[in-house]
Protein backbone atom coordinates (compact mmCIF):
# COMPACT_ATOMS: atom_id res chain seq x y z
CA UNK A 1 0.00 0.00 0.00
CA UNK A 2 2.96 2.63 0.41
CA UNK A 3 6.13 2.39 -0.70
CA UNK A 4 8.85 0.94 2.23
CA UNK A 5 5.72 -0.24 4.35
CA UNK A 6 6.60 -3.64 4.27
CA UNK A 7 4.70 -6.18 6.86
CA UNK A 8 2.93 -3.52 8.45
CA UNK A 9 5.85 -1.34 9.96
CA UNK A 10 7.77 1.61 8.05
CA UNK A 11 11.61 0.43 7.71
CA UNK A 12 13.20 0.80 10.84
CA UNK A 13 15.02 4.07 9.37
CA UNK A 14 11.59 6.01 9.59
CA UNK A 15 11.82 5.13 13.44
CA UNK A 16 15.27 5.80 14.31
CA UNK A 17 16.24 8.54 16.51
CA UNK A 18 18.78 8.88 13.60
CA UNK A 19 19.01 12.07 11.58
CA UNK A 20 17.22 15.63 10.79
CA UNK A 21 18.84 15.67 7.79
CA UNK A 22 16.02 14.96 4.92
CA UNK A 23 18.86 14.31 2.44
CA UNK A 24 20.55 12.13 4.40
CA UNK A 25 17.84 10.26 5.23
CA UNK A 26 16.90 10.06 1.54
CA UNK A 27 20.07 9.22 1.36
CA UNK A 28 19.36 5.64 3.47
CA UNK A 29 15.72 4.97 2.16
CA UNK A 30 15.41 6.58 -1.17
CA UNK A 31 18.65 7.01 -2.88
CA UNK A 32 17.23 7.32 -6.16
CA UNK A 33 14.77 10.13 -5.51
CA UNK A 34 18.40 11.97 -4.90
CA UNK A 35 18.99 14.60 -7.52
CA UNK A 36 21.86 13.65 -9.90
CA UNK A 37 21.58 9.98 -9.17
CA UNK A 38 20.63 8.73 -12.25
CA UNK A 39 23.36 10.38 -14.80
CA UNK A 40 25.88 8.48 -13.63
CA UNK A 41 29.40 9.42 -15.18
CA UNK A 42 29.08 8.34 -19.00
CA UNK A 43 29.86 10.75 -21.89
CA UNK A 44 31.57 12.91 -19.39
CA UNK A 45 34.39 13.96 -22.53
CA UNK A 46 31.06 15.25 -24.85
CA UNK A 47 29.01 18.50 -23.21
CA UNK A 48 25.91 17.66 -22.37
CA UNK A 49 24.52 20.76 -21.76
CA UNK A 50 21.75 20.60 -24.18
CA UNK A 51 20.12 18.51 -22.21
CA UNK A 52 18.57 21.20 -19.94
CA UNK A 53 18.48 25.12 -19.99
CA UNK A 54 20.02 27.64 -18.49
CA UNK A 55 18.49 29.72 -16.09
CA UNK A 56 19.82 32.86 -16.41
CA UNK A 57 20.43 36.58 -14.05
CA UNK A 58 19.80 36.92 -10.67
CA UNK A 59 20.00 40.14 -8.65
CA UNK A 60 19.76 40.54 -4.69
CA UNK A 61 19.97 43.42 -2.69
CA UNK A 62 19.91 44.64 0.98
CA UNK A 63 18.07 47.17 2.26
CA UNK A 64 17.25 48.58 5.94
CA UNK A 65 15.14 46.33 7.69
CA UNK A 66 15.22 43.70 4.81
CA UNK A 67 16.87 42.17 1.34
CA UNK A 68 15.28 41.87 -2.05
CA UNK A 69 15.44 38.59 -4.58
CA UNK A 70 14.61 39.18 -8.01
CA UNK A 71 14.75 37.20 -11.29
CA UNK A 72 14.59 37.40 -14.87
CA UNK A 73 11.85 35.14 -16.65
CA UNK A 74 13.88 33.60 -19.50
CA UNK A 75 15.84 30.30 -19.47
CA UNK A 76 18.04 29.60 -22.93
CA UNK A 77 18.68 26.72 -25.03
CA UNK A 78 22.20 27.81 -26.61
CA UNK A 79 20.66 30.01 -28.89
CA UNK A 80 16.80 29.13 -28.79
CA UNK A 81 14.29 30.65 -25.76
CA UNK A 82 13.37 27.69 -23.71
CA UNK A 83 11.09 29.01 -21.86
CA UNK A 84 9.67 33.07 -21.44
CA UNK A 85 8.10 32.52 -18.06
CA UNK A 86 9.79 30.41 -15.62
CA UNK A 87 10.36 31.21 -11.87
CA UNK A 88 14.06 30.90 -10.50
CA UNK A 89 13.16 32.34 -7.33
CA UNK A 90 11.99 29.58 -4.41
CA UNK A 91 10.81 30.53 -1.19
CA UNK A 92 12.41 28.02 1.38
CA UNK A 93 11.30 28.88 4.49
CA UNK A 94 9.88 31.89 6.02
CA UNK A 95 12.76 33.99 6.30
CA UNK A 96 15.23 33.01 3.67
CA UNK A 97 14.48 32.50 0.02
CA UNK A 98 16.91 31.12 -3.26
CA UNK A 99 17.56 31.71 -6.50
CA UNK A 100 19.05 29.51 -9.29
CA UNK A 101 21.29 30.14 -11.95
CA UNK A 102 22.76 27.54 -14.32
CA UNK A 103 21.45 24.13 -15.41
CA UNK A 104 17.77 24.77 -14.66
CA UNK A 105 16.88 20.96 -14.42
CA UNK A 106 19.24 20.59 -11.74
CA UNK A 107 18.95 23.78 -10.05
CA UNK A 108 14.95 23.08 -9.48
CA UNK A 109 15.44 19.65 -8.11
CA UNK A 110 18.31 21.43 -5.76
CA UNK A 111 15.94 23.98 -4.66
CA UNK A 112 13.29 21.72 -4.17
CA UNK A 113 15.30 19.75 -2.00
CA UNK A 114 17.09 22.35 0.04
CA UNK A 115 13.46 23.09 0.57
CA UNK A 116 12.09 20.50 2.27
CA UNK A 117 15.67 20.29 3.91
CA UNK A 118 14.60 23.61 6.10
CA UNK A 119 11.29 22.58 6.46
CA UNK A 120 12.04 18.91 7.70
CA UNK A 121 15.07 20.04 10.22
CA UNK A 122 12.45 22.94 11.79
CA UNK A 123 10.11 19.92 12.48
CA UNK A 124 12.33 17.31 13.61
CA UNK A 125 14.09 19.63 15.63
CA UNK A 126 11.56 22.05 16.68
CA UNK A 127 13.54 25.09 15.34
CA UNK A 128 14.52 26.12 12.50
CA UNK A 129 18.31 26.30 11.71
CA UNK A 130 20.63 29.80 11.76
CA UNK A 131 20.57 31.86 8.64
CA UNK A 132 24.52 30.60 8.98
CA UNK A 133 23.29 26.76 9.52
CA UNK A 134 21.02 27.41 6.24
CA UNK A 135 24.13 29.05 4.00
CA UNK A 136 26.07 26.06 4.87
CA UNK A 137 23.62 23.50 4.50
CA UNK A 138 23.08 25.10 0.53
CA UNK A 139 27.22 25.00 0.56
CA UNK A 140 27.25 21.21 1.07
CA UNK A 141 24.09 20.58 -1.47
CA UNK A 142 26.26 22.40 -4.51
CA UNK A 143 29.74 20.97 -3.53
CA UNK A 144 27.10 17.60 -3.76
CA UNK A 145 26.55 18.43 -7.68
CA UNK A 146 30.30 18.95 -8.33
CA UNK A 147 29.98 15.57 -10.52
CA UNK A 148 27.17 16.73 -12.54
CA UNK A 149 29.32 20.68 -12.46
CA UNK A 150 32.27 19.14 -14.34
CA UNK A 151 30.26 17.38 -17.00
CA UNK A 152 28.49 20.57 -17.19
CA UNK A 153 25.66 20.76 -15.09
CA UNK A 154 26.56 24.16 -13.46
CA UNK A 155 24.47 25.26 -10.79
CA UNK A 156 25.23 28.68 -9.20
CA UNK A 157 22.05 29.42 -6.14
CA UNK A 158 21.63 32.89 -4.42
CA UNK A 159 20.88 32.39 -1.09
CA UNK A 160 18.51 35.11 0.38
CA UNK A 161 17.50 35.68 4.10
CA UNK A 162 17.00 37.98 7.09
CA UNK A 163 18.97 37.11 10.18
CA UNK A 164 16.67 36.95 12.91
CA UNK A 165 19.35 37.77 15.74
CA UNK A 166 20.89 40.92 14.14
CA UNK A 167 17.44 41.90 12.41
CA UNK A 168 19.61 42.87 8.95
CA UNK A 169 19.04 40.88 5.44
CA UNK A 170 21.89 38.77 4.49
CA UNK A 171 23.07 37.90 0.71
CA UNK A 172 25.50 34.40 -0.07
CA UNK A 173 26.78 33.60 -3.13
CA UNK A 174 28.03 30.09 -4.19
CA UNK A 175 30.68 28.88 -6.57
CA UNK A 176 30.26 25.43 -8.82
CA UNK A 177 32.42 23.84 -5.91
CA UNK A 178 30.43 25.11 -3.11
CA UNK A 179 32.36 27.71 -1.73
CA UNK A 180 30.26 30.32 0.48
CA UNK A 181 30.90 33.91 -0.17
CA UNK A 182 28.75 36.26 1.99
CA UNK A 183 27.91 39.63 -0.25
CA UNK A 184 27.56 42.86 1.65
CA UNK A 185 24.67 45.29 0.02
CA UNK A 186 24.21 43.57 -3.31
CA UNK A 187 24.92 40.90 -6.01
CA UNK A 188 23.89 39.34 -8.60
CA UNK A 189 24.67 35.74 -10.44
CA UNK A 190 23.80 34.10 -13.87
CA UNK A 191 24.85 35.16 -17.60
CA UNK A 192 23.71 38.69 -17.38
CA UNK A 193 25.08 38.99 -13.68
CA UNK A 194 27.87 41.67 -15.09
CA UNK A 195 26.22 44.40 -16.49
CA UNK A 196 23.05 43.77 -13.33
CA UNK A 197 25.61 44.12 -11.06
CA UNK A 198 27.13 47.51 -12.35
CA UNK A 199 23.95 48.81 -12.82
CA UNK A 200 23.32 48.37 -9.31
CA UNK A 201 26.48 49.93 -8.31
CA UNK A 202 25.63 53.29 -9.89
CA UNK A 203 21.66 52.93 -8.46
CA UNK A 204 22.73 51.92 -4.90
CA UNK A 205 21.82 53.85 -2.08
CA UNK A 206 22.13 52.96 1.88
CA UNK A 207 18.72 53.89 2.58
CA UNK A 208 16.87 52.76 0.28
CA UNK A 209 12.99 51.49 1.08
CA UNK A 210 11.44 48.56 -0.21
CA UNK A 211 9.77 50.52 -3.10
CA UNK A 212 12.81 52.25 -4.32
CA UNK A 213 14.99 48.77 -3.91
CA UNK A 214 12.80 46.97 -6.00
CA UNK A 215 13.14 49.85 -8.57
CA UNK A 216 16.65 49.42 -8.76
CA UNK A 217 16.51 45.46 -9.26
CA UNK A 218 14.57 46.07 -12.26
CA UNK A 219 16.64 48.50 -13.60
CA UNK A 220 19.50 46.20 -13.09
CA UNK A 221 17.55 43.45 -14.74
CA UNK A 222 17.11 45.58 -17.64
CA UNK A 223 20.75 46.66 -17.97
CA UNK A 224 21.06 42.41 -18.01
CA UNK A 225 18.50 42.14 -20.89
CA UNK A 226 19.71 45.34 -22.93
CA UNK A 227 22.95 43.78 -22.90
CA UNK A 228 23.07 40.09 -22.51
CA UNK A 229 20.77 37.97 -24.92
CA UNK A 230 20.33 35.37 -22.83
CA UNK A 231 18.10 37.64 -20.44
CA UNK A 232 14.63 38.47 -20.71
CA UNK A 233 13.13 41.90 -20.25
CA UNK A 234 9.93 42.64 -18.81
CA UNK A 235 7.30 42.03 -21.84
CA UNK A 236 5.09 44.37 -21.81
CA UNK A 237 2.86 42.53 -24.79
CA UNK A 238 2.62 39.23 -22.79
CA UNK A 239 2.60 40.79 -19.64
CA UNK A 240 5.70 38.77 -18.64
CA UNK A 241 7.60 40.86 -15.92
CA UNK A 242 10.27 40.10 -13.55
CA UNK A 243 9.74 38.19 -10.21
CA UNK A 244 10.80 39.75 -6.56
CA UNK A 245 10.70 38.60 -3.45
CA UNK A 246 11.05 40.29 -0.14
CA UNK A 247 11.72 39.45 3.39
CA UNK A 248 11.36 41.29 6.26
CA UNK A 249 11.00 40.76 9.96
CA UNK A 250 7.54 39.62 8.66
CA UNK A 251 8.84 36.98 6.96
CA UNK A 252 8.64 36.19 3.29
CA UNK A 253 6.41 37.67 0.68
CA UNK A 254 6.04 38.27 -3.28
CA UNK A 255 6.10 40.85 -4.82
CA UNK A 256 2.59 41.19 -6.36
CA UNK A 257 2.28 40.58 -10.33
CA UNK A 258 0.36 44.47 -10.34
CA UNK A 259 3.11 46.11 -8.02
CA UNK A 260 5.86 44.72 -10.26
CA UNK A 261 4.12 45.70 -13.29
CA UNK A 262 3.55 49.50 -12.52
CA UNK A 263 7.52 49.58 -11.35
CA UNK A 264 8.41 47.44 -14.69
CA UNK A 265 6.32 49.73 -17.16
CA UNK A 266 7.59 52.69 -15.22
CA UNK A 267 11.51 51.59 -16.11
CA UNK A 268 10.53 50.81 -19.57
CA UNK A 269 8.96 53.82 -20.34
CA UNK A 270 11.67 55.84 -18.76
CA UNK A 271 14.26 54.16 -21.04
CA UNK A 272 12.16 55.22 -24.01
CA UNK A 273 13.05 58.61 -22.51
CA UNK A 274 16.41 57.44 -22.16
CA UNK A 275 17.59 54.06 -23.31
CA UNK A 276 20.41 53.87 -21.00
CA UNK A 277 18.51 54.28 -17.97
CA UNK A 278 19.20 56.79 -14.88
CA UNK A 279 22.67 58.56 -15.42
CA UNK A 280 24.75 58.18 -11.79
CA UNK A 281 25.68 61.94 -10.43
CA UNK A 282 28.84 62.88 -10.98
CA UNK A 283 30.99 64.99 -7.94
CA UNK B 1 14.57 -26.23 30.51
CA UNK B 2 11.15 -24.80 31.72
CA UNK B 3 8.23 -24.43 29.43
CA UNK B 4 6.16 -20.78 29.44
CA UNK B 5 2.83 -21.21 30.31
CA UNK B 6 0.09 -21.54 28.14
CA UNK B 7 -1.95 -17.89 28.07
CA UNK B 8 -5.16 -17.92 26.00
CA UNK B 9 -4.85 -15.72 23.20
CA UNK B 10 -7.79 -13.36 24.50
CA UNK B 11 -6.34 -13.50 28.15
CA UNK B 12 -2.91 -12.16 26.05
CA UNK B 13 -4.64 -9.31 24.50
CA UNK B 14 -6.55 -8.20 27.48
CA UNK B 15 -3.98 -7.55 29.46
CA UNK B 16 -2.08 -5.99 26.77
CA UNK B 17 -4.88 -3.86 26.33
CA UNK B 18 -5.32 -3.07 30.17
CA UNK B 19 -1.19 -2.48 30.34
CA UNK B 20 -1.90 0.40 27.76
CA UNK B 21 -5.03 1.78 29.10
CA UNK B 22 -3.36 2.28 32.49
CA UNK B 23 -0.06 4.01 31.31
CA UNK B 24 -2.07 5.60 29.23
CA UNK B 25 -4.49 6.78 32.41
CA UNK B 26 -0.95 8.09 34.48
CA UNK B 27 -0.67 11.11 31.75
CA UNK B 28 -3.01 14.28 31.17
CA UNK B 29 -5.45 14.30 27.88
CA UNK B 30 -5.40 16.20 24.88
CA UNK B 31 -8.26 17.51 22.80
CA UNK B 32 -8.53 18.65 19.14
CA UNK B 33 -11.08 20.59 17.67
CA UNK B 34 -12.71 22.59 14.70
CA UNK B 35 -13.50 26.52 15.70
CA UNK B 36 -14.44 28.87 12.95
CA UNK B 37 -10.84 29.39 11.49
CA UNK B 38 -9.34 25.91 11.39
CA UNK B 39 -8.61 23.68 13.98
CA UNK B 40 -7.50 23.73 17.29
CA UNK B 41 -5.38 21.89 19.36
CA UNK B 42 -5.30 21.64 23.28
CA UNK B 43 -2.74 19.48 25.71
CA UNK B 44 -2.17 19.80 29.77
CA UNK B 45 1.56 19.78 29.04
CA UNK B 46 4.10 20.89 32.04
CA UNK B 47 7.15 21.46 28.78
CA UNK B 48 6.97 23.76 26.94
CA UNK B 49 9.81 21.78 25.19
CA UNK B 50 8.71 18.39 25.09
CA UNK B 51 5.66 18.41 22.37
CA UNK B 52 2.51 16.27 22.75
CA UNK B 53 1.34 18.42 19.37
CA UNK B 54 3.30 19.06 16.45
CA UNK B 55 3.30 19.66 12.82
CA UNK B 56 3.44 16.72 10.32
CA UNK B 57 2.67 18.86 7.22
CA UNK B 58 1.62 21.71 5.72
CA UNK B 59 -2.25 20.92 6.83
CA UNK B 60 -1.68 18.53 9.01
CA UNK B 61 -1.13 18.49 12.86
CA UNK B 62 -0.71 15.60 15.41
CA UNK B 63 -1.46 15.32 18.75
CA UNK B 64 -0.55 12.94 21.29
CA UNK B 65 -0.65 11.47 24.63
CA UNK B 66 0.85 8.92 26.80
CA UNK B 67 4.84 7.84 26.79
CA UNK B 68 6.76 10.63 25.59
CA UNK B 69 9.47 8.37 23.74
CA UNK B 70 6.90 6.56 21.96
CA UNK B 71 4.72 8.90 20.44
CA UNK B 72 7.88 10.98 19.31
CA UNK B 73 9.28 7.97 17.61
CA UNK B 74 5.44 8.21 15.51
CA UNK B 75 6.03 11.71 15.14
CA UNK B 76 9.32 11.33 13.45
CA UNK B 77 8.24 8.30 11.10
CA UNK B 78 5.33 10.70 10.35
CA UNK B 79 7.52 13.77 9.60
CA UNK B 80 9.83 11.70 7.56
CA UNK B 81 7.30 9.80 5.79
CA UNK B 82 5.15 12.97 4.96
CA UNK B 83 7.98 14.69 3.53
CA UNK B 84 9.27 12.44 1.60
CA UNK B 85 6.38 11.67 0.14
CA UNK B 86 5.42 15.48 -0.95
CA UNK B 87 9.21 15.72 -2.42
CA UNK B 88 8.44 12.64 -4.58
CA UNK B 89 5.48 13.68 -5.46
CA UNK B 90 3.52 16.65 -4.63
CA UNK B 91 2.55 18.53 -1.47
CA UNK B 92 -0.87 18.32 -2.06
CA UNK B 93 -0.23 14.74 -2.33
CA UNK B 94 0.17 14.46 1.62
CA UNK B 95 -3.06 13.53 3.23
CA UNK B 96 -4.05 13.40 6.74
CA UNK B 97 -5.74 9.85 6.07
CA UNK B 98 -2.08 8.34 4.57
CA UNK B 99 -0.55 9.48 7.84
CA UNK B 100 -3.46 7.95 10.16
CA UNK B 101 -3.38 4.84 8.20
CA UNK B 102 0.43 3.99 8.62
CA UNK B 103 -0.43 4.93 11.96
CA UNK B 104 -2.88 2.27 12.87
CA UNK B 105 -0.47 -0.34 11.12
CA UNK B 106 2.03 0.49 12.91
CA UNK B 107 0.33 0.95 15.84
CA UNK B 108 -1.48 -2.34 15.14
CA UNK B 109 1.52 -4.61 14.81
CA UNK B 110 2.97 -3.47 17.43
CA UNK B 111 0.41 -4.28 19.65
CA UNK B 112 -0.32 -7.66 18.03
CA UNK B 113 3.56 -8.84 17.64
CA UNK B 114 5.62 -7.32 20.46
CA UNK B 115 5.09 -8.01 24.49
CA UNK B 116 5.13 -4.57 25.27
CA UNK B 117 2.14 -2.58 23.77
CA UNK B 118 2.83 0.95 23.10
CA UNK B 119 1.27 3.10 25.95
CA UNK B 120 0.21 5.82 22.81
CA UNK B 121 -2.67 7.64 21.97
CA UNK B 122 -2.93 9.92 18.82
CA UNK B 123 -4.59 12.27 16.67
CA UNK B 124 -4.21 13.21 13.45
CA UNK B 125 -6.23 16.57 11.95
CA UNK B 126 -6.03 17.87 8.81
CA UNK B 127 -7.54 21.16 7.80
CA UNK B 128 -9.30 21.55 4.59
CA UNK B 129 -10.51 24.28 2.72
CA UNK B 130 -13.42 24.06 4.03
CA UNK B 131 -14.40 22.88 7.62
CA UNK B 132 -16.61 20.29 5.89
CA UNK B 133 -13.66 19.17 4.28
CA UNK B 134 -11.57 18.76 8.13
CA UNK B 135 -10.76 15.31 8.82
CA UNK B 136 -10.17 14.65 12.60
CA UNK B 137 -8.64 10.82 12.99
CA UNK B 138 -8.20 9.07 16.46
CA UNK B 139 -5.88 6.30 16.62
CA UNK B 140 -5.59 3.82 19.72
CA UNK B 141 -2.97 1.86 21.42
CA UNK B 142 -4.54 -0.96 19.72
CA UNK B 143 -4.54 -0.08 16.05
CA UNK B 144 -7.85 1.30 15.89
CA UNK B 145 -8.91 3.96 13.83
CA UNK B 146 -12.10 6.22 14.19
CA UNK B 147 -12.25 9.13 12.12
CA UNK B 148 -13.78 12.03 14.31
CA UNK B 149 -16.45 14.86 14.00
CA UNK B 150 -15.85 18.17 15.00
CA UNK B 151 -14.04 17.49 18.30
CA UNK B 152 -12.19 14.14 20.37
CA UNK B 153 -10.92 14.12 23.55
CA UNK B 154 -7.49 11.41 23.89
CA UNK B 155 -6.01 10.04 27.00
CA UNK B 156 -6.70 8.36 30.25
CA UNK B 157 -10.44 9.71 31.04
CA UNK B 158 -11.12 10.77 27.23
CA UNK B 159 -15.08 9.89 28.04
CA UNK B 160 -14.97 11.94 30.91
CA UNK B 161 -13.11 15.28 28.99
CA UNK B 162 -15.29 14.48 25.79
CA UNK B 163 -18.14 14.46 27.62
CA UNK B 164 -17.39 17.90 29.34
CA UNK B 165 -16.28 19.22 25.65
CA UNK B 166 -19.55 18.24 23.96
CA UNK B 167 -21.60 20.72 25.60
CA UNK B 168 -19.87 23.98 25.28
CA UNK B 169 -18.33 22.68 21.58
CA UNK B 170 -19.21 24.97 18.46
CA UNK B 171 -17.55 23.89 15.38
CA UNK B 172 -18.16 28.07 14.50
CA UNK B 173 -17.41 29.38 17.73
CA UNK B 174 -14.13 31.81 17.81
CA UNK B 175 -10.74 30.90 19.01
CA UNK B 176 -11.08 32.48 22.25
CA UNK B 177 -14.26 30.49 22.88
CA UNK B 178 -13.28 27.10 21.65
CA UNK B 179 -10.08 27.41 23.50
CA UNK B 180 -12.08 28.13 26.38
CA UNK B 181 -14.45 24.92 25.84
CA UNK B 182 -11.00 22.96 25.61
CA UNK B 183 -9.52 24.50 28.82
CA UNK B 184 -12.91 23.74 30.62
CA UNK B 185 -12.42 20.23 29.30
CA UNK B 186 -9.14 19.43 30.37
CA UNK B 187 -9.51 20.95 33.96
CA UNK B 188 -12.47 19.02 34.70
CA UNK B 189 -10.53 15.70 33.74
CA UNK B 190 -11.22 12.63 36.14
CA UNK B 191 -13.91 14.93 38.13
CA UNK B 192 -11.66 17.21 39.60
CA UNK B 193 -11.46 20.77 39.02
CA UNK B 194 -8.66 22.22 38.42
CA UNK B 195 -7.21 25.76 37.53
CA UNK B 196 -5.45 25.51 33.90
CA UNK B 197 -3.00 28.24 33.29
CA UNK B 198 -1.18 29.49 30.14
CA UNK B 199 2.45 27.96 31.63
CA UNK B 200 0.09 24.47 31.80
CA UNK B 201 -1.12 24.43 28.41
CA UNK B 202 0.59 23.92 25.37
CA UNK B 203 -1.82 25.24 22.42
CA UNK B 204 -1.31 25.15 18.84
CA UNK B 205 -3.96 25.86 15.69
CA UNK B 206 -4.15 25.01 11.98
CA UNK B 207 -5.18 27.80 10.96
CA UNK B 208 -7.40 27.82 7.56
CA UNK B 209 -6.32 30.76 6.19
CA UNK B 210 -2.71 30.87 6.71
CA UNK B 211 -0.36 30.36 3.77
CA UNK B 212 1.71 27.54 3.26
CA UNK B 213 2.73 25.59 6.34
CA UNK B 214 -0.76 26.22 8.55
CA UNK B 215 0.09 24.86 12.06
CA UNK B 216 1.14 27.64 14.31
CA UNK B 217 1.80 27.74 17.85
CA UNK B 218 0.03 29.88 20.44
CA UNK B 219 2.05 30.68 23.88
CA UNK B 220 3.13 33.60 25.33
CA UNK B 221 1.24 36.45 26.09
CA UNK B 222 -1.10 35.47 22.58
CA UNK B 223 -2.01 32.65 24.73
CA UNK B 224 -2.61 34.44 27.93
CA UNK B 225 -5.15 37.11 26.12
CA UNK B 226 -6.69 34.66 24.09
CA UNK B 227 -7.77 32.53 27.93
CA UNK B 228 -9.00 35.87 29.27
CA UNK B 229 -11.04 36.45 26.73
CA UNK B 230 -12.48 33.13 26.71
CA UNK B 231 -13.02 33.34 30.22
CA UNK B 232 -15.00 37.36 29.68
CA UNK B 233 -16.54 34.96 27.77
CA UNK B 234 -16.27 37.93 24.99
CA UNK B 235 -18.31 37.18 21.94
CA UNK B 236 -18.09 38.61 18.45
CA UNK B 237 -13.91 39.85 18.99
CA UNK B 238 -12.19 37.51 15.90
CA UNK B 239 -9.14 39.99 16.20
CA UNK B 240 -7.46 36.77 17.95
CA UNK B 241 -5.11 36.13 14.79
CA UNK B 242 -1.80 38.31 15.35
CA UNK B 243 -0.34 38.15 11.94
CA UNK B 244 -2.28 38.03 8.57
CA UNK B 245 -5.30 35.67 8.00
CA UNK B 246 -8.50 37.88 7.38
CA UNK B 247 -10.25 36.04 10.61
CA UNK B 248 -13.52 35.97 9.11
CA UNK B 249 -14.65 38.75 12.11
CA UNK B 250 -18.13 38.84 13.83
CA UNK B 251 -18.25 34.88 15.40
CA UNK B 252 -21.42 34.95 17.92
CA UNK B 253 -19.47 32.53 20.38
CA UNK B 254 -22.95 32.83 22.44
CA UNK B 255 -22.80 28.42 22.88
CA UNK B 256 -19.67 28.55 24.84
CA UNK B 257 -20.38 31.40 26.85
CA UNK B 258 -23.44 29.57 29.75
Amino acid sequence: MFEGFEGGRMSAAFMSAGTSSFTEFLREVKPDLLPGQHLGSGGAATSAEHLTPDATTIVALTFPGGVLLAGDRRATQGNVIANRDMDKLYRTDEFSAVAIAGSAGIGIELAKLYQVELEHYEKLEGRSLSLEGKSNKLAQMVRGNLGMAMQGFVVIPLLVGFDENTEKGRVFSYDAVGGRYEEHRYYSVGSGSVYARGSIKKLYRDDLDETTAIKVALEALYDAADDDSATGGPDLHRKIFPLVDVITEDGHRRISTDEVARLATEVVEGRAVNPDGPRARLG
Amino acid sequence: MSMPFYVAPEQQMKDKADYARKGIARGRSAVVLQYEGGILMVADNMSRTLHKISELYDRIGFAAVGRYPEFENLRLMGVRFADVRGYQFDRRDVSGRQLANIYAQTLGTVFSESLKPWEVEIVVAEVGDTAAEDEIYRITFDGSIVDEQGFVAVGGSSEHVSTQLKDRFAADAPLSAALNAATHALAHENGEERELEAANLEVAILERSRQHRKFRRIHGSRLASLIEEGQRGTTGGASVSGDSGTGAGTGTGDEADE
